[in-house]
């Protein structure tokens, strides 16, 4: 109890002095000299202005890079001709058809799996929360499975759906047991109503891929998770459900920022709590939803990408959370175009680039900067 | 308070607390608090139940008296073959690796503070995973030595694979102490670059390896024998006694650096000692079964609800652990007999939907 209490004290001061505390950044030039908080104030907010405009360029670049560099080498003068002329050529067909997809689903996913991870960690006021914690992932996972398994469907323009649906109907069942208990859906209930679910999922999901080596086959390489997705038709049908997902988290953040200061202190500034939660846990399952029908559960941006964001935007989630969807977006491109790079002339998936490029900075920057809590 | 006590009873009986009875040993003096205890003891009873019946019940059924008179050296030969070749060391190996799951998962929630973290989450496990499918996958193409070591050495291997993953994330994450938000940054790092590690070499084998490393990444516990259960029960006889006695300064990293400071606790010191344990107990459980799923996690937020105790009981824990996966792998064993299904596959089962059924019946808000 006294512990849930200092917690609570903690979390007050931290939201509370938190554009006071400016000077707590390890940044040199705000060592030595004084400043009002005024200053402050307007030298956060252009470090933050600076730090969207940074990660806008920085995503613009890697869309154009994702373009330009792929599994066949391609010069950049061909592309530019490839991408105005109207005539079938193999470079026409390798820009439209190819890496003009895959470059919008990495923004789409990634800005989606960014935004779903920072959402999910301020509603269960958790660090360790992503989408495979709130059991979203393994329910998608579940669905495909089941899909190859009582259907046999083996293609992965199949999936989209099954595993949309399977992602809508965890977080669905996920929300219904945590707010069942005493006290509504609390952020620890919620976690543990996740552990519980994804555990189960997993579970059926592991059983039958041991009964059936089919099932096996398709599901090992739809867990990697990999953006390239080539049919246009598919993409346009999920988008919507992407562009909501991503409007309804946007517009929540001022619902997290109360939510942070605990229920009571939420309802007392006049946010109806329970409202707020619902439409939060819809946003990320229609994010996360979409993105892993798009392109399977890359499991890392959701979990890794809210703490890199909150580095350089801090705990406000008006901020943090547009900040996540870039991060994340700019992180699913860059290691898919290392992804195609180094592995040439086949590639490595995007899931296994992040683990394997995302995790070692996620590390270090971890291990160099003043941690940023929850 | 006792001489207060004396001199005035009309004032001890205005300011005593209700509901608490103290316990008095000589110097020691405790709380007795009857519900810990009374669920220690169900636990206790659930676990050998579970136990017995896991001797006793399978292809060749033997009475419970059957099961009793074998093991104090009477039955026949038939019988003692049966408990004594394949039964108690399946049974013990469960026993053991339930337990030590259980105790690394309460340790671990208590020191990292978080009911979602679990020695899974510190990459130890995926470690160990990796490790041991790196063998599987690789053995099956290149023979050799790998073969080697994918028929006897994989419990070593992925030993190996685990503590080292623990290891580097303490280092990782020291920097002038270690603290505990760091640390579980920098596990989850860890453990996505061992997953996806796992998930590479998954894809990069033939769909036979890929398909028996999945069944060592679900866990078994199928065909193990006594040199698998004389390890891990030497190893435990060592650790469980000293995680044990560190447990007085769990009470203390409940709380955040600086009280622990003011009370005296080396902070440092207590934490990387209890999580290495932690650290190691997961390791050992995961190579004498590979990784099974959910105990370590859900264990301990089971216990501490029945328990109704602010942090995660230690030994509850231990025996809910131990009663979880001996009562899977009984139900993998007895009713999915022909589909061999892994045990770990059957304790999430088994396990998910209690814990749904205590998050619902909430007994009152637990916050780790």
């Amino acid at each position: 109890m006294s512990r849930s209490l200092a917690d609570r004290n903690s979390r007050h001061s931290d939201t509370g002095s938190s554009r006071s505390r400016q000077g707590d950044d390890p940044a040199p030039e705000t060592e030595h000299s004084p400043r009002t908080p005024v200053d402050r104030l307007s030298n956060r907010r252009r470090r933050r202005l600076i730090g969207i405009a940074l990660l806008g360029t920085l995503l613009l670049a890697s869309c154009v890079l994702s373009i330009l560099i792929g599994a066949k080498l391609i010069s950049p003068d061909a592309v530019l001709r490839a991408l105005l002329s109207t005539t079938r050529t193999e470079n026409h067909v390798i820009v439209y058809d190819l890496r003009i997809p895959r470059t919008i689903v990495g923004v789409l996913a990634g800005s989606a799996l960014g935004l779903a991870g920072a959402l999910m960690q301020g509603y269960t006021r958790n660090p360790i929360a992503g989408p495979s914690v709130l059991g979203i992932t393994q329910g998608a996972g579940l669905a495909v499975v089941l899909a190859v398994f009582t259907l046999g469907i083996t293609g992965m323009l199949g999936f989209v759906w099954f595993s949309f649906g399977g992602a809508l109907l965890s977080a669905l069942a996920v929300f219904a047991i945590g707010s069942f208990g005493r006290g509504g859906a609390t952020p620890v209930a919620l976690a543990l109503a996740g552990a519980a679910i994804s555990a189960l999922l997993q579970a059926l999901t592991s059983a039958l891929v041991l009964l059936d080596r089919q099932s096996m086959d398709v599901y090992r390489f739809w867990k990697v998770g990999s953006i390239a997705i080539s049919d246009m038709t598919v993409i346009s049908q999920v988008v919507p459900f992407l562009l909501l997902g991503l409007l309804l988290g946007l517009a929540s953040a001022p619902g997290l920022n109360a939510l942070s200061l605990g229920d009571d202190m939420a309802a007392a500034l006049g946010h109806n709590v329970t409202r707020t939660r619902t439409v939060g846990v819809a946003a990320i399952a229609v994010l996360v939803g979409s993105a892993v029908a798009l392109c399977g559960p890359i499991s890392f941006v959701g979990l890794v990408v809210p703490h890199i964001a909150r580095y350089f935007s801090g705990p406000d989630h008006r901020w943090l959370l547009p900040f996540a969807a870039l991060t994340g977006a700019c992180l699913v491109l860059l290691a898919d175009l290392v992804g195609r790079i180094v592995a040439r002339p086949s590639e490595i998936q995007v899931g296994v680039m992040l683990a394997m490029i995302g995790a070692p900075f996620f590390i270090a920057l971890v291990r160099r900067r003043r941690l940023m809590r929850l | 308070m006792k001489a207060l006590a004396e001199t005035s009873p009309a004032r001890t009986s205005a300011t005593r607390v209700p509901g608490r009875r103290p316990l008095r040993l000589g110097p020691v003096s405790t709380v007795l608090r009857p519900r810990p205890l009374l669920v220690l003891f169900a636990g206790l009873l659930a676990l050998l139940v579970v136990f017995a019946c896991d001797l006793a019940l399978g292809d060749y059924p033997i009475t419970p008296v059957g099961v009793l008179r074998t093991l104090f050296g009477g039955g026949d030969t038939g019988e003692s073959l049966v408990v004594f070749q394949l039964r108690l060391p399946r049974g013990l190996t469960g026993l053991l690796v339930g337990a030590a799951l259980g105790l690394a998962g309460a340790v671990t929630q208590a020191v990292v503070r978080n009911p979602l973290a679990s020695p899974d989450l510190l990459g130890v496990t995926a470690g160990a995973g990796a490790a041991a499918s790196a063998v599987i996958v690789t053995g099956g193409a290149l023979g050799g030595i790998s073969g080697f070591a994918a028929s006897v050495g994989l419990p070593v291997v992925a030993l190996l694979g685990g503590l080292i993953t623990g290891v580097l994330v303490a280092l990782l994450s020291y920097r002038s102490g270690v603290d505990s938000f760091r640390l579980v940054l920098v596990g989850i790092g860890m453990n996505a670059m061992m997953v996806n590690a796992t998930l590479w070499l998954l894809t990069m084998g033939e769909v036979q390896d890929a398909g028996r490393a999945m069944v060592w990444l679900t866990g078994s516990l199928n065909a193990r024998g006594w040199e698998n259960v004389v390890p891990v029960a030497l190893s435990l006889a060592v650790l469980v006694p000293v995680t044990l006695l560190g447990c007085h300064v769990l009470g203390a990293l409940q709380f955040d650096d600086d009280t622990m400071h003011g009370l005296g606790v080396r902070v440092t010191t207590a934490r990387a000692a209890m999580l290495l344990s932690a650290a190691v107990l997961a390791s050992l459980a995961t190579a004498a079964a590979g990784p099974i799923a959910f105990v370590a996690l859900s264990t301990p937020q089971i216990a501490l609800r029945l328990a109704g105790t602010a942090r995660p009981p230690l030994v509850l824990s231990m025996l809910l652990g131990a009663t979880l996966v001996v009562g899977a792998d009984l139900i993998a064993r007895t009713v999915f007999g022909s589909l061999a299904l892994p045990v770990g596959v059957v304790t999430a089962v088994l396990g998910a939907p209690y814990l749904i059924y205590l998050l619902v019946h909430r007994y009152r808000e637990v916050r780790t």
